[in-house]
């Protein structure tokens, strides 16, 4: 069984700090990880390998540092890892992204299932899944927190839903995006980490893929950030004190009901 | 397009450098320079004294296929589950009603679903000027290739210049693929719109980096602009009794019954106080709860109140809860009208998935803890005993 994982290299969000003054990001120092959703699909990536045999690629497509997120890959055994990296790229939105992602995973050539985190943490996005999906015209499932069984060609999961959760088919080769709740992902073995010491990604320059130019990068995209702003610092509020947890109870039910919540 | 920094200009001041939201912008030699992962998203261009930082020139794009003139209306997709309309589509019908009438337009609804005939007709009474509905029993239960094929091909045929749709778990698994067949623009989980008064653009805007910062973002050159909308921010449209538009129905498309995937079970999970994102109302518990079986106050308060039961991750990876109440960046982002912290600390991690809520009403025992900076109400002291209090106290009957 062929594998592909699409991963991205994110700035890690739980060290982002505000600056309380100015209200802006302070990102001094803090580190770039692979996505934590990332992490579940490359788990279940190895999972099935290690079930069905064959082998698991990575993929992402970034800067040439997130060479250091695919080596990270490789440490928890991930057998090869290719980087997209090209000028031609940068200002890419979902959607040109999608389609690049596309045409290399296309390049990669035969594969049976690909695996994305549910989103990337820093955009929030979630939609180059389903837009690699779409562009290699295969079926795709979304919050995937369970692959039940893969049988003829046929994969049956667990889709998390607002109210539950679905059970749904699909053949491959097929494209899914998967939730937290799938597993718990390994840490790097030894082994891994020497092979991803001395290991050299795959390189994809824009020469290397069969594309449109002009649905890459910049002008491949529809959407344009117009605006950067840091939101309004949330203040902290007012402490609700009193004599007894009773009184305590009331003096808060007092204020909310005053700030017009009906409760 | 490229930004760069005039190095002849800049002076090291390094005002520059907390600008950028990926951190893309790097000292060399005393002066400021652009690394590979700028995105280009423009947040530092205006920030240099010395009017350093400038941005090549701007290919004029040349858009075939879809004659952006030709676009006209304000589309929404109008969710419904086992033929139950859902509450963002009301959200939708209202927004969409601020923005039809700013570009002069008419609201459009698509609806598809089985049996839901009377439902299209309900939705005229929402504001909707014309209801597209499709009725038929393949959209029983949702999947992916019968509902991208019929929006892309419904908008291919009336060519709205905007589309929203909720950014639920079905709007956020079908709707990429529906931009990608349109090869239009898409932005996700919005949080504000407004209408460019120039150019007639829609302006989306939108969290990113877990709420950390916002984005505006615009789709110029491509039709439709769609949009997911994030649940619970925009208010809901109000029932009238009159109605003005017309409800017209669609045949199914035969290039829509194609289904690759095949639907077989739907499992409700029972409990009762589930949905976190319709939930009006929060109560979370984290590991101060000190104990899984202190849930059982939570999820008692939650029930006082009419809420839903939220968690922290700890409280998820302790094993207490299962991973579906938890609450933050792993977990879901939600926005209630109240949300009560009992026994979580406010690792960042969290915040981010609520901090957006209206009011916040933080309970630990420790006064130094960060979820106290953004509470709205904070009580210091031990949840054991203040939850049971507010058990008592809360019933809406106690006046």
């Amino acid at each position: 069984m062929n594998i592909i994982v699409c991963i991205k290299q994110v700035p890690d969000t739980t060290e982002v700090q505000i600056n309380p003054e100015t209200g802006t990001l302070m990102r001094d120092g803090v580190p770039s990880i692979i996505n934590p959703f990332d992490m579940y699909a490359l788990e279940e990536g190895l999972r099935l390998k290690e079930k069905f045999g064959g082998k698991v690629t990575t993929i992402t497509m970034g800067p040439p540092q997130a060479r250091e997120a695919l080596r990270e890959t490789i440490s928890m055994g991930i057998d090869e890892a290719v980087l997209i990296s090209d000028r031609a790229f940068a200002g890419s939105d979902t959607l040109a992204t999608s389609y690049t992602l596309s045409r290399a995973i296309r390049k990669l050539g035969d594969y049976d299932i690909i695996l994305c985190g549910k989103q990337a943490s820093d955009g929030d996005t979630a939609q180059v899944g389903p837009g690699i999906a779409e562009c290699l015209n295969i079926p795709f499932i979304a919050f995937v927190k369970k692959i039940e069984s893969i049988e003829n060609g046929v994969v049956r999961v667990e889709r998390m839903m607002e109210y539950g959760h679905d059970v749904i088919e699909a053949p491959m080769p097929v494209l899914l995006t998967v939730v937290k709740e799938i597993n718990e992902p390994r840490m790097p073995s030894l082994r891994g980490k020497m092979r991803a010491k001395k290991y050299e990604p795959i390189h994809y320059t824009v020469e290397d893929l069969e594309v449109m130019l002009e649905r890459l990068g910049l002008p491949g995209s529809p959407t344009q950030v117009i605006k950067v702003f840091t939101p309004d610092v949330r203040r902290a509020g007012e402490m609700i004190t009193g004599e007894t947890p009773d009184e305590i109870a009331g003096a808060l039910k007092r204020r909310l009901k005053e700030t017009g919540l009906s409760i | 397009m490229m930004i760069y920094i005039d190095q002849d200009q800049c002076t090291g001041c390094q005002i520059c450098l907390p600008s950028c939201p990926f951190g893309a912008i790097e000292m060399r030699e005393d002066k400021a320079v652009i690394l590979e992962n700028c995105t280009l998203c423009n947040a530092c261009l205006d920030v240099c004294p010395m009017q350093a930082i400038a941005k090549t020139e701007e290919k004029v794009e040349e858009k075939k296929g879809v004659d952006i003139s030709q676009c006209r209306g304000v589309w929404i997709f109008a969710e419904q589950r086992k033929g139950v309309i859902q509450t963002v589509t009301y959200e939708l019908l209202g927004e969409g009603r601020k923005l039809a009438n700013a570009r002069k337009e008419d609201l459009c609804a698509v609806l598809l679903g089985s049996g839901i005939r009377d439902k299209a007709q309900e939705l005229l009474h929402y504001g909707a000027d014309k209801v597209y509905y499709i009725d038929d029993p393949i959209f029983e239960n949702f999947q992916d290739d019968p509902y991208s094929e019929c929006v892309a091909d419904l908008v291919r045929k009336y060519k709205p210049e905007i589309l929203l749709c909720g950014a639920t778990n079905i709007g956020r698994s079908f709707i990429p693929q529906v931009a990608v067949k349109l090869e239009t623009g898409l932005t996700a989980d919005c949080t504000g719109f407004d209408i460019d008064p120039v150019k007639g653009n829609l302006l989306q805007t939108r969290p990113a980096f877990g709420g950390n910062i916002f984005a505006t973002i615009a789709t110029y050159n491509h039709r439709p602009q769609i949009a997911t909308v994030r649940h619970k921010v925009m208010k809901p449209a109000r029932r009238t009794e009159e109605t003005k538009g017309r409800v017209i129905e669609i045949p199914m498309p035969e290039s829509a019954r194609k289904l690759r995937t095949r639907f077989l079970e739907r499992f409700e999970e029972l409990e009762e106080t589930l949905n976190l994102a319709e939930a009006d109302i929060i109560v979370s518990g984290g590991r101060g709860l000190g104990d899984p079986k202190y849930f059982d106050l939570i999820r008692e308060l939650a029930k006082v109140l009419g809420g839903a039961v939220g968690s922290s991750r700890a409280a998820v990876d302790a094993g207490w809860i299962s991973y579906s109440h938890q609450v933050g960046q792993t977990g879901k982002t939600v926005c209630p009208k109240l949300y009560i912290a009992c026994g979580i600390s406010g690792a960042i991690q969290h915040l981010v998935g609520m901090r957006s809520s209206d009011v916040i009403v933080a309970i630990n025992k420790d006064p130094q803890a960060p979820i106290f900076k953004v509470a709205t109400f904070g009580i210091v002291g031990d949840l054991h005993e203040i939850v049971p209090a507010m058990i008592k106290r809360f019933p809406r009957s106690d006046g």
